[in-house]
């Protein structure tokens, strides 16, 4: 207590710096500052855009998404045709958006593990071909690799006559590729609730194992416990009821193909595009996740007497796994923002649609752009907030 | 020493098997049946992917011709006359064939500044580091938009090819770096409305794509001017291009800023140094040079989405390929495959230069601020 009042008589006593020199007035007057100078930017910006607006006489608001949008589009997981609105016409590009980012992560880690595994390979040669796939890829703009794809080779691929056959009844051709379409019969039901049960059974089995082994040191086989279970048994229901699964073939009738499912040339170059880009990245913070686990750790691991895959699974894996996810995240990340350059070779997602030619038939141009982003700004903040859980969940817990 | 009859030992040489490029072979590819599966398949796929790059680059190439008709054969592999003949258009776009020598002087004279600049043993690096930064810029623009010196002027909207690419992507780095310094500076500050503002912009450009945001710089821009004032497409394009990257330079110098030691902040302020002061002569030194090798890795970033302006309408590399991809006169099956690896090779030794480049700075400077591996206990 004496100490403190000492310091503040001290404080008291030193001869007072002017009013202006004091931090605290400082800082309160450059936020005021800040404050100020955004206030009145924000204040031009929206007088200019409403003088703007006003000369070319658009009324600003979110009135337009009601009205009738008069355009159609190629590729529509809901229904959608011309007649329906512009909201609508939102909701299908968002989900063409989804839709290609989701397959695309999917295609892009697993080729991305893939190569960032063989990296790492004791094979000289297979390291060599993943380091040159690795440089070669990531050193080339994504969209010059998209239009590789798109123009230079699916838009240059015969037409449907000569259309080049692909294994199991499909078929390549400029206008896409053409793949039979599953058909379900009666019956298929079960084979689904088959893999389904499969599927809960070998989870549960899974905790039983963990039990046991906590229990007794002992575990039950997991792996065939899951074989026999997920995949032998709807397997044994589709063979039993006489494989209730039909396929609709496509055929070429006239000038075109009919019947089976069609992925439009648009669509595969982007997929293709943006999963062999991204892998490339995603190879590289595989190999430094692996590389990032001190070779104490295996040694230690080989002390205990772990064989290969045990080492991999219970030591090497999940620490590499703690380096590797949140770069990882924020590649899936650019893979879905860069879905946004489908836009140059007409795949028709939300920069394209919305941002295309909902904004040019409107002129919404502020609330369409508007929009956009915060579109795309609320799939990464749900994206990093996912990871911020995920981070501490995973954190080491250190003394 | 009494006992004479000790022969010396002598190490036996290593045995044949160990030595030599057969051992190499055997311990590298062919160690288990496993590995010798794996050396037979990458085998194949180089083969395969060799033979389809000698067949279509040098075999069955075309290397002289007139037009497309002298690519349109049948299995005809590159159109190489294509690209040697619109080989000033991908370099300069529409830029007057007349004052095409300005746009080689300033490569020349970005050359002359940055080579010695980039050597770390050449010294003077100060003088060189003015000549770069500050003469430079001023050289180059006014020999590129001309109008002055009793050079001719030339449009932007005649630029175009690589000379747009190096454009957009020196100009938004070096726009992005003041800019990002202070929204780092803005982000780590105790002031919470600075902090705030500093945060929700990095946030904002970090979460939207570069598309949207040049979209918004060629739409949204106009609106946001005075009634009947514009400019120049390529300027829209370069601010947005500099917003969008000075977002992620600030991350960049934010790692930076926390590497460094809190006792270097606080010996700089004992020395009564002003906020200023502490930060341009002791904190900002140190952590830029720590961040150089990430400086470099935004460039190269950078660098591959300038290619991004062909969809606002400007035709960097990228553009003016695609815009000639389609020429009728060169019309064959191959010219557009030509066009896209000519302009992959570009942009390719571009950034492998620069990543090398980056990597070899990353060593440099490991000047041993961050502990490195473990070592022991």
């Amino acid at each position: 207590m004496a100490v403190a009042t000492s310091t503040r008589g001290a404080a008291r006593s030193a001869p007072r710096a002017s009013f202006f020199y004091r931090p605290e007035v400082r800082q309160a007057i450059y936020q005021i500052v800040t404050v100020l100078a955004l206030a009145v930017l924000f204040y031009i910006l929206v007088t200019n855009t409403a003088a703007n607006l006003r000369k070319q006489n658009i009324a600003s608001g979110f009135d337009f998404i009601h009205r009738t949008s008069g355009f159609d589009v190629s590729q529509t997981l809901i229904a959608y045709d011309n007649s329906m609105t512009y909201g609508r016409a939102f909701l299908v590009g968002l989900l063409n958006t989804l839709l290609v980012a989701a397959i695309g992560i999917v295609l892009a880690t697993v080729l991305g593990f893939v190569v960032g595994i063989a990296r790492l390979s004791s094979n000289w040669l297979v390291a060599k071909l993943a380091a040159i796939y690795v440089e070669v890829i990531r050193n080339v703009p994504l969209l010059l690799q998209l239009f590789f794809w798109y123009f230079a080779v699916l838009k240059s691929l015969p037409g449907p006559r000569q259309s080049h056959p692909v294994p199991g009844g499909g078929f390549l051709n400029v206008r896409g590729l053409y793949l039979p379409a599953p058909v379900p019969e009666p019956g298929f039901d079960l084979v689904l609730l088959a893999g389904l049960a499969g599927i809960a059974g070998s989870i549960l089995l899974y905790l039983a194992s963990r039990r046991r082994q906590r229990l007794t040191g002992h575990r039950l086989p997991v792996l065939w416990g899951t074989l026999a279970l997920a995949v032998a048994m709807p397997l044994a229901v589709f063979l039993l009821l006489g494989q209730p699964l039909a396929f609709d073939y496509p055929e070429l009738k006239g000038f075109n193909f009919q019947g089976g499912m069609v992925l439009q040339p648009e669509f595969i170059a982007l997929l293709v595009g943006l999963a062999i880009y991204t892998a490339s990245f995603i190879a590289e913070i595989v190999r430094a996740g692996i590389l990032g686990v001190s070779k104490g750790q295996k040694e230690a691991a080989r002390a205990l007497g772990l064989s290969n895959g045990q080492m991999l699974r219970l030591v090497v894996i999940p620490q590499a796994m703690r380096i590797i996810i949140p770069p990882l995240t924020s590649q899936f990340l650019n893979l879905t923002k860069n879905s946004s350059l489908g836009v140059a070779i007409a795949y028709p997602d939300l920069v394209s649609v919305w941002a295309g030619t909902v904004l040019n038939q409107t002129g919404q141009a502020v609330e369409v752009i508007l929009i956009t982003m915060g579109v795309y700004l609320s799939l990464s903040l749900l994206t990093s907030a996912f990871m911020n859980w995920f981070n501490r969940r995973m954190a080491l817990v250190e003394r | 020493m009494a006992s004479e009859s000790v022969s010396p030992v002598t190490m036996a040489p290593p045995r044949r098997a160990a030595l030599g490029p057969v051992a190499w072979l055997r311990e590298n590819l062919f160690s288990s049946w496993g590995n010798t599966l794996l050396t037979a398949i990458g085998l194949l796929i180089a083969y395969k992917a060799a033979a389809a790059i000698l067949e279509w680059g040098i075999l069955n190439a075309t290397f002289t011709g007139e037009d497309g008709s002298a690519c349109s054969r049948e299995g005809a592999g590159a159109c190489w006359p294509y690209i040697a003949a619109k080989f000033g258009q991908f370099m300069y776009g529409r830029y007057p064939s007349d004052e095409r020598w300005r746009v080689d002087l300033v490569y020349a004279l970005a050359l002359a500044g940055l080579v010695p600049l980039m050597i770390p043993r050449v010294p003077g690096k100060l003088w060189n580091a003015v000549y770069v930064f500050g003469v430079f810029p001023v050289l180059a623009f006014f020999l590129l938009t001309g109008g002055a010196f009793g050079l001719a002027p030339v449009d932007t909207s005649l630029w175009g090819g690589l000379l747009v690419t190096l454009v957009v992507a020196t100009v938004g780095i070096a726009g992005s770096l003041p800019i990002g310094i202070l929204l780092a500076l803005g982000r780590r500050s105790k002031m919470p409305i600075v902090r705030w503002v500093s945060i929700g912009f990095i946030e904002f450009v970090r979460g939207v794509p570069l598309i949207t945001v040049l979209f918004m710089a060629s739409v949204m821009l106009p609106l946001f001017l005075p009634p009947g004032m514009s400019f120049d497409k390529l300027l829209r394009a370069l601010i947005g291009v500099a917003l969008f990257a000075a977002a992620y330079m600030a991350e960049n110098i934010r790692g930076g800023l926390q590497a460094i030691p809190r006792g270097q902040f606080e010996a700089a302020e004992a020395l009564g140094l002003s906020y200023s002061k502490r930060m341009g002569l002791v904190i900002l030194p140190q952590a830029l040079k720590l961040v150089i090798p990430g400086i470099v890795n935004t460039f190269i970033g950078l660098f591959k989405d300038t290619s991004l302006v062909l969809i606002i309408g400007l035709f960097d590399l990228l553009g003016i390929v695609q815009l000639n991809n389609t020429d009728q006169k060169w019309f064959s099956p191959t010219t557009a495959m030509t066009g896209y690896v000519f302009a992959g090779f570009v942009f390719w030794m571009f950034c492998f230069f620069m990543s090398r480049y980056s990597q070899m700075l990353e060593r440099r400077l490991a000047t041993g601020h961050e502990r490195g591996p473990l070592r022991g206990g």
